[in-house]
């Protein structure tokens, strides 16, 4: 078993017929991922890669069982198929497109709320989430590592690759690729509980960035109820106050949101926190060995 | 994006906001002027995008005209933490009877909306929330049902505003909230809100950041942009639609995504430690998930052309897109920059890993392209490009 992903989801695409949506739908086709059709109002009733194009989430699900959704729709559009996915209540809600508007984000996400959160958020902004050898919802590249019991939860994609493909000989059980925006739907702390809750999972690589304060609250969740051992990883300690790094939420503001800030408090409960991504790699890698 | 302060007050008030009069000044000549035709006293603000310029000498009230001219000269071109004074705010003085705090932000950690509200106004909120927590209202507010009149009043009183600034304070804050949806902002305040002597309540100063991720839907916005303070290789780069901050140190760095770089930048900076003169990263630079040659260019481009760089660190991790890929890049953006009749006159020191990561370094291998090393690891490449630095290379 892995979290939230597994072997028998099926996998419909919104914006499937559009350049993004294309490219990744044969992707994960490609790795035998179980895409089972797509979604666009305007073009329903065509066949696209193969799969057939649904008007709506709704029908999508009807017709085909599935239960997971990955949305690569352009931000102007986001806010409303991730709504339209919410009124569907799909289990999972994979949201990829990068730069919504962070009003859009949390209106959703309020909506979301509003409905009794029956659909799981992952992103906006983010990879998606991948359960090697079981399936992969969105652009993590499926051959980079292999099947294992470590559970990971990142804020930033490359890293996640970086860190699945260092580990490679070990594997994972999930890799959740969280997003780096201000207002995401799946945090740290729903993957940890998660993790805690896996079976499969033994271990788990959390990484973090400038930003927010999502990290420090992770810790304190960690020190109250993980009790696997989390090895962890933050970026931008040499970040500039008041830029933005690349990502919209990797911002530090006066003296809040500082690496070194997520650093210490990672520590404080316990958590090894590596200075470089190979560091972080060589820390699990000692945890599984001496297991 | 954040605003100056008086770009912050003329959007205010083309939501119906009241602000006091006020004329931007670029010189004391025009300081004077503003002076003379707004009348009688006048309070004359530096406009910087940092907080506590009051406190730095930056806000000064001028008598008459000829007072104005003497205390634009005395703010403009002072140094506020970092910033240079450009420009200044000529306004009409207010007659205060009490000051208040008010704003409406985005709440990352709760993922919503959050009205605060103060009958403390005029200092630090910051400081008054830690101080005496009670007299600072924090009131959740959701999206989805956002903030009518009968709201605002409500967040005025638990604020503690006095009853008679409530209806004028309830009528701001609605139309705030207007401004807050409407310019997609993440943050709009004003400290002071203020009640005048004559019973009106107004924003005697604001501050506005706005979400850059909207631009597509608010177009108006690019207005804003002051071109004058942006680094002239940050502009650049901006044309060339790259993900580009400069830093300040003498290692150019470039690589694929956000997390990745910032990663980079960091393990510079501590290979760096062991080197002389402590080598740093001269730039963050995120070239994105699908490298092509062009952006590989254009990136490679805007690092030569900043003169602090003394060698460069390309740091890619394949992902979707494969290394032989990203190697192919490379090989055509020297091409590319020969064409140009540019040279790469820098040490590059290149960590491929990932994705064919093996067929990659073959095809750089085989280029042979002058001053080019490759680098196995991150930690190792990272050393090495900060050595280069270290030597002047």
């Amino acid at each position: 078993m892995a979290i939230w992903l597994t072997e028998n989801s099926k996998i419909i695409v919104q914006g499937m017929t559009g350049g993004e949506g294309t490219k990744h739908t044969r992707r994960m086709l490609a790795a035998g991922v179980k895409v089972v059709g797509g979604v666009n109002a305007r073009k329903a009733g065509v066949t696209h890669e193969g799969l057939p194009v649904f008007g709506t989430v709704k029908e999508a699900m009807e017709q085909t069982g599935a239960d997971v959704s990955v949305v690569f729709v352009p931000p102007a559009h986001t806010k409303a198929a991730v709504r339209e996915a919410i009124d569907a209540e799909i289990p999972l809600c994979v949201v990829i497109t990068e730069g919504v508007p962070v009003h859009d984000t949390t209106e959703f996400w309020a909506y979301a709320v509003s409905k009794g959160n029956k659909t799981r958020i992952i992103g906006p902004n983010c990879p998606g989430i991948a359960s090697p050898g079981a399936s992969n919802a969105g652009i993590i590249p499926a051959d980079i590592t292999t099947k294992g019991r470590v559970g990971l939860v990142s804020k930033s994609g490359t890293l996640t690759y970086q860190l699945m493909y260092e580990l490679r000989d070990i594997g994972f059980s999930t890799c959740v690729g969280i997003g780096g925006d201000p207002v995401i739907g799946t945090t740290h702390i729903d993957a940890l509980q998660a993790f805690q809750d896996d079976p499969e999972t033994d271990a788990i690589v959390m990484i973090g960035e400038i930003g927010g304060d999502a990290e420090e609250r992770a810790a304190a969740y960690i020190n109250e109820h993980v009790t696997k051992p989390v090895v962890a990883y933050v970026a931008g300690f040499t970040a500039p106050e008041g830029k933005t790094m690349g990502h919209a939420g990797a911002i530090v503001s006066g003296s809040a949101g500082t690496a070194q800030a997520k650093k210490e408090a990672l520590e404080k409960v316990g958590v090894r926190v590596g200075r470089t991504p190979s560091e972080t790699a060589r820390l699990m890698r000692e945890i599984m060995s001496s297991r | 994006m954040d605003l100056f302060e008086h770009q912050a007050k003329e959007l205010f008030a083309e939501y119906g906001i009241p602000v006091p009069r006020g004329i931007v000044a670029h010189t004391p000549e025009e300081a004077r002027a503003a002076a003379e035709q707004l009348t009688g006293r006048v309070v004359v603000k530096a406009q910087v995008k940092t907080g506590g310029r009051g406190k730095a000498g930056g806000v000064k009230v001028a008598d008459d005209a000829a007072d104005a001219h003497a205390k634009a000269t005395q703010i403009l071109g002072m140094d506020i933490k970092g910033h240079t004074v450009h420009k200044v705010l000529i306004e009409e003085a207010s007659q205060i009877a009490e000051e208040y705090y008010f704003s409406f932000l985005l709440d990352r950690a709760n993922r919503t909306f959050l009205a605060i509200c103060s009958a403390s106004g005029g200092m630090d909120i910051e400081e008054v929330a830690h101080t005496a927590p009670e007299k600072v209202a924090k009131v959740p507010v959701s999206p989805l049902t956002g903030v009518d009149r009968a709201r605002a009043r409500e967040i005025a009183v638990a604020g503690g505003l006095p009853q008679q600034a409530l209806d004028g304070a309830a009528e701001l804050i609605e139309k705030l909230w207007a401004v807050f949806v409407d310019e997609d902002a993440t943050l709009v305040e004003v400290n002071p809100m203020i009640l005048s002597a004559d019973g009106q309540v107004k924003a005697l100063d604001g501050k506005v950041t706005l979400d850059d991720n909207a631009n597509f839907r608010q177009p108006e916005h690019a207005a804003y942009v002051d071109k004058a303070a942006e680094d002239p290789l940050e502009a650049r780069a901006k044309e060339k639609h790259l993900n580009y901050v400069k830093l300040d140190g003498n290692v150019g760095i470039i690589g694929n995504g956000a997390g990745l770089v910032m990663s980079t930048l960091d393990v510079v900076a501590y290979a760096g430690e062991e080197f002389p003169g402590q080598p740093k990263p001269a730039n963050f630079l995120d070239i994105g998930g699908g490298a092509s040659a062009e952006v590989m260019a254009n990136g490679l481009e805007i690092i030569l052309s900043d003169p602090s760089v003394k060698s460069v660190f390309v740091n890619v991790f394949g992902g979707i897109t494969a290394c032989d890929a990203v190697a192919n890049g490379i090989v055509s953006a020297f091409q590319l920059l020969q064409s140009r009749g540019e040279e790469v006159t820098h040490p590059l020191v290149v960590r491929l890993d990932g994705n064919n990561a093996a067929l990659g370094r073959q095809i750089l291998a085989d280029a042979a392209l002058p001053r080019v090393e490759l680098v196995d690891t991150m930690d190792e490449a990272a050393k090495r490009a900060a050595e280069l630095a270290a030597v002047g290379a």
